[in-house]
């Protein structure tokens, strides 16, 4: 890779991986679905910004945009869907703590 | 292609953003932070020649999916000021190494040494607009994300569906 390419990539991949890991400790941390969903959420933007990132870098950001039109309508029907999961487990429940999550315990 | 002192102000505060998201102690102000990272995200995408990426990014996860969250969020019960002061204790144990591991994320990151020979995988035929890369190279693909589409909205009729209208009444 040329030195004025790995400057960027690794500017970008720096501050991504920050993310990542903000996301990624939400995740682990949390106690709330609502919360959880939103950790996923940083996730994926750390990854739609990598995909990015490479197309810039390969000259190739046709290619790359498609993909990330690709992630945000799976993004958004993925929150949808968890989003109306959780609703439904807080009328079930009454709490969107994920601790009490018990119903299905085997 | 070098990093502009424009684009690194915009990675610190897209990085700031997603902290502020993480540890933001009401919900809202959660959603709000994760709106702003998505901004920040979108005019990243915008500056590294990626238009429609940013108008969707702008559109989609800045709009709609604050949209949905604030909905989702109005729906169910928030606590009251006594229960988020309670809360906070726990939280603060909780959430107060995040910083920490960010830090020591970044300093390990500073000092490790990866190596730059690897190259990027090249298309045989590079595309040249995304009209071209969707239509004609990705098609099948777009039957996966209609399907993707469907399941969203049936998911969504069936979640919220109610007892009454599974009884008919």
């Amino acid at each position: 890779m040329e030195a004025s390419s790995w400057g960027l990539f690794s500017a970008f991949g720096f501050f991504i991986t920050l993310i990542f890991v903000c996301g990624l400790y939400c995740i682990l941390a949390t106690r709330s679905l609502i919360r959880a969903i939103i950790g996923l959420e940083l996730l994926i933007k750390a990854v739609t910004l990598l995909v990015i990132v490479t197309g810039y870098l390969n000259n190739n950001t046709a290619l790359a945009q498609s993909f990330v039109i690709t992630i945000i309508v799976i993004e958004v029907v993925l929150v949808v869907i968890a989003g109306g999961v959780a609703l439904q487990i807080f009328r079930h429940n009454d709490d969107l703590d994920t601790r009490r999550l018990t119903n299905l315990r085997g | 292609m070098n990093v502009t002192n424009t684009d690194m102000l915009l990675l610190v505060l897209m990085t700031i953003a997603a902290l502020w998201t993480v540890m933001a102690r009401s919900l809202l102000k959660a959603t709000i932070g994760l709106a702003i990272t998505s901004a920040v995200i979108t005019i990243l995408i915008f500056r590294l020649n990626s238009p429609l990426a940013a108008v969707f990014e702008l559109s989609v996860c800045t709009g709609l999916i604050t949209v949905i969250f604030v909905s989702t969020i109005s729906l169910t019960k928030p606590l009251t000021h006594k229960e988020i002061l309670e809360m906070s204790k726990a939280r603060h144990k909780r959430y107060i190494y995040l910083p920490i591991i960010l830090v020591a994320t970044g300093i390990a990151l500073l000092f490790l040494k990866i190596p730059n020979d690897f190259t990027l995988p090249r298309l045989a035929t590079p595309a040249t607009n995304v009209r071209n890369v969707m239509w004609n190279i990705r098609h099948l693909d777009l039957f996966g994300q209609i399907i993707i589409m469907m399941i969203g909205a049936f998911g969504v009729v069936t979640l919220f569906i109610t007892k009454d209208d599974k009884d008919g009444s």
